[in-house]
């Protein structure tokens, strides 16, 4: 039982990769040119050293929006509003961060918690909304989102938060000073973020608060059946809130190992469209924290591989295509799987239905 | 609005409640106009009356309006359309290449059939497939936007386009209504208070129209009469409402979503070749600018109706208009408010109703503060005001909105 569970697990996400190679190959084909020599050619780029290191380091980002994306569907959440609380997040760490000075690893501490409040009161509005308010967090989380990037627009104005530095066409924040910035180490010849390590704290403590604690366990009940929860003395509104805030929170971290290892300081050159990676890769991951590492270095890696179609004739953005085929192939197969499971179940039922009912007539 | 409508139609019967709905709608329109009127003459700050204003409001108010019914036939029949956004982009796209190569004319077609195809397909996988609506909508805005991209890198530099903006296309004609425009130019000249604003107001909307502008508003009233008269409406409403009852009389509700969500792809990618034929005469990457997602805003601002959407996409577009004339302009508009929350304030206390009263004045107070102490509405502030507005009607409004009851909720044939 436990050995087919983690066949069917595994088939749905490597069955929507597959299918989705297959559909961009068929593109490829169509612009006239050999899809193997170009996945050949991605791979080999891919996987050269240098560009290993700067997968490993968005994987990080990634990972983390895969979590919180994850911790989101656990209780069936659909945290949209991941970007504007990665945003809250790196902006608000960058402010402080450059505002303080306090001994070294102190100074790194207050940086991550503040971003992790700052996303999880964001995330807050959204929580708050839901529960008291009856709003889909989906809206809400989309006009929050853009409401935030508004905010951190505004206040990086040069009068307010922002400065310009000299030769920089971006206005940023304030550098944060050196006792702020978390060191990187080598490997592969490069510099990896030892911001790694917190995502792979968070993966673990993710992985333990689910299924080891009491916490945990009334998230599971309330995300699979809210009144179930409920009648059996689970506060689930409560646990939806806290569950928000929780998300949004690690959602807060997503780009605070650019902030502490590279840039230093937070501009509008910080990426947007975390959200749909981090629901994609929770999906893809089915919201394991080791499904969802390999998830994000998978989508790493396209992103990182896919400059070098520019030589070979074929505008990059195809790997954006490819990214959203995934995910639709990946709900589409659990959702054929589910079916399938469902066939299965019914009909096991009905077999020991049917020979109750013999026995009862043999009687 | 409904509980006056019931009170009207218990105490005086059907033709007051005929009467008093338009009526009081056309005065409390009036009213807000009066008193624009009257800043305008005050502050001497002219543009949110001026032609220019209320034409560039109509051309900005377009594509949110397609967005917002395209959104509404959608949730009409039961299933969010996240994916407006990136069926907007397939329109603008699709407009611009055909348009390109054929003329105004076939780029619109065009983009109608692709906005019908790629509706079609998010009802395939919310439908049939049975996957979570959110994420097929996502999906379809990452493939179309990529999709794009890679698309433009492909055709559009060989024609002497970028790889991000195609080559110039013809845009539809304009006219300008003979006598009347002429007729209201030289009222709006004369500087009469009231009279000449809003004889500027509608000589912005009587020149330099297209037809297409007119034909996409007529979409309106037909939205309108095909969901509240016609056969078809009734079914859509009542697979949005209760699928399975549907079901359970005869109605094929998925045949039903399958017509309402292509006819929703089709209405957000026509609000898409809008932006790329009329409001301009090229495809731009990022043309597009979350239009979408305010045009989702549009569905839950007017309420789930026709008439609301055109009232939302209306106001966000003005407040888009303005945001690129002038940001003066928001100052005297904020004053507008000012008056109008005080007007509300006087009105509540006189009717004894305490708690609205005291907020309305608490917002009065509020805003006449910002009139006099901010120079300048920042600009990014402005630009989500529909954003903004949207989060503000969820929750202080959020109980007497009328969703449909189970859009977002999947549903499968025969379970429960």
């Amino acid at each position: 039982m436990r050995k087919n569970r983690l066949f069917w697990g595994a088939i749905a996400p490597l069955a929507a990769i597959l299918s989705s190679l297959l559909l961009v190959s068929l593109i490829l084909i169509l612009r006239g040119v050999n899809p193997l020599e170009i996945f050949k050619v991605m791979i080999s780029y891919g996987f050269s050293p240098r560009n290993l290191v700067s997968e490993l380091n968005q994987t990080v980002a990634y990972y983390l929006a895969g979590v919180a994306a994850a911790i989101g569907f656990k209780m069936l959440l659909f945290n949209i509003g991941i970007d504007g609380q990665y945003r809250m997040g790196a902006f608000f760490g960058a402010v402080v961060g450059a505002a303080v000075n306090l001994p070294p690893v102190l100074h790194v501490l207050l940086i991550v918690v503040v971003a992790m409040i700052a996303g999880g009161l964001w995330a807050a509005i959204a929580g708050y909304l839901k529960v008291r308010r009856g709003v889909s967090e989906v809206i809400s989380n989309i006009m929050l989102n853009f409401i935030a990037a508004a905010i951190i627009a505004f206040l990086l104005g040069e009068e307010l938060l922002g400065i310009l530095p000299e030769g920089s066409q971006n206005v940023q924040t304030r550098p944060i000073p050196v006792s702020g910035q978390m060191p990187t180490f080598k490997m592969f010849n490069g510099e990896v973020y030892s911001f790694l390590f917190v995502a792979i704290f968070v993966g673990i403590a993710y992985w333990v608060m689910l299924n080891k604690t009491v916490f945990g366990f009334n998230l599971r009940a309330t995300g699979l059946s809210f009144r179930a929860a409920r009648s059996s003395g689970v506060n689930a509104p409560g646990m939806i809130f806290v569950t928000t805030v929780l998300s949004g929170a690690i959602a807060g971290l997503v780009g605070i190992g650019t902030l502490l290892s590279d840039t230093h300081s937070y501009s509008m050159a910080f990426p947007s469209g975390y959200a749909f990676t981090g629901l994609a890769l929770a999906l893809l991951g089915r919201n394991h924290p080791v499904g969802i590492f390999f998830a994000a270095f998978l989508w790493s890696f396209l992103e990182r591989a896919a400059p070098v179609l520019e030589y070979e004739g074929v505008p990059p953005e195809i790997v954006i295509v490819m990214q959203g085929t995934i995910v639709l192939a990946i709900v589409i197969a659990y959702e054929v799987v589910a079916r399938i499971n469902l066939r299965q179940q019914q009909r096991a039922v009905g077999k020991v239905n049917a020979e109750l009912v013999i026995d009862k007539e043999s009687k | 609005m409904a509980t006056d409508a019931k009170k009207a139609a218990t105490s005086t019967g059907k033709v007051k409640t005929f009467f008093k709905s338009p009526a009081r709608i056309t005065l409390v329109v009036a009213g807000i106009f009066f008193i624009i009127s009257l800043v305008e003459s005050l502050t001497g700050a002219t543009d949110i009356s001026s032609p220019g204003t209320s034409g560039a409001t109509l051309r900005f108010a377009i594509p949110l309006l397609m967005a917002g019914l395209g959104g509404l036939w959608a949730e009409r029949a039961g299933v969010i359309n996240i994916g407006l956004e990136g069926m907007m982009i397939v329109g603008t796209w699709t407009a611009a290449w055909f348009g390109y190569l054929h003329g105004p004319l076939v780029g619109f077609m065009a983009a109608a059939i692709f906005g019908l195809a790629s509706g079609f397909f998010h009802a395939v996988l919310t439908v049939k497939i049975g996957i979570d609506q959110a994420v097929s909508g996502l999906a379809i805005n990452l493939i179309a936007a990529g999709g794009a991209r890679y698309l433009s890198g492909i055709f559009f530099p060989p024609v002497g386009g970028d790889r991000t903006v195609s080559p110039p296309v013809d845009s539809f004609p304009t006219f300008t209504i003979p006598v009347i425009a002429p007729f209201l130019e030289s009222i709006d000249a004369k500087n009469i208070f009231f009279i000449s604003n809003l004889a500027g107001v509608f000589h912005g909307l009587t020149k330099d129209v297209s037809l297409v502008t007119i034909a996409l508003l007529l979409l309106v009233p037909l939205t309108s009469w095909i969901l509240w008269r016609s056969k078809f409406g009734l079914r859509m409403r009542f697979s949005g409402e209760n699928p399975m009852a549907a079901e359970s009389l005869g109605i094929n509700v998925y045949r039903i979503r399958y017509i309402a969500i292509s006819v929703s792809g089709m209405l957000a990618s026509l609000g898409g070749a809008y932006l790329s034929l009329v409001a301009s005469s090229v495809y731009r990457e990022g043309q597009t600018a979350g239009r979408g997602f305010i045009g989702l805003a549009t569905v839950i601002f007017g309420n789930w109706r026709p008439g609301g959407v055109f009232a939302g996409s209306i106001l966000f577009g003005f407040t888009d208009a303005l945001r690129v004339r002038q940001s003066e302009s928001v100052m005297s508009l904020i004053m507008v408010a000012g008056i109008i929350a005080t007007v509300l304030a006087l009105y509540y206390s006189v009717s004894r109703r305490w708690k609205p009263g005291a907020i309305s004045a608490i917002l009065a107070l509020v805003a006449f503060w910002i009139h006099q102490r901010v120079d300048v509405i920042p600009q990014e502030f402005v630009t989500v005001f529909p954003n903004f507005a949207t989060l503000i009607v969820l929750t202080f409004l959020a109980q007497r909105l009328t969703p449909p009851a189970m859009a977002g909720m999947p549903y499968r044939r025969g379970s429960e």
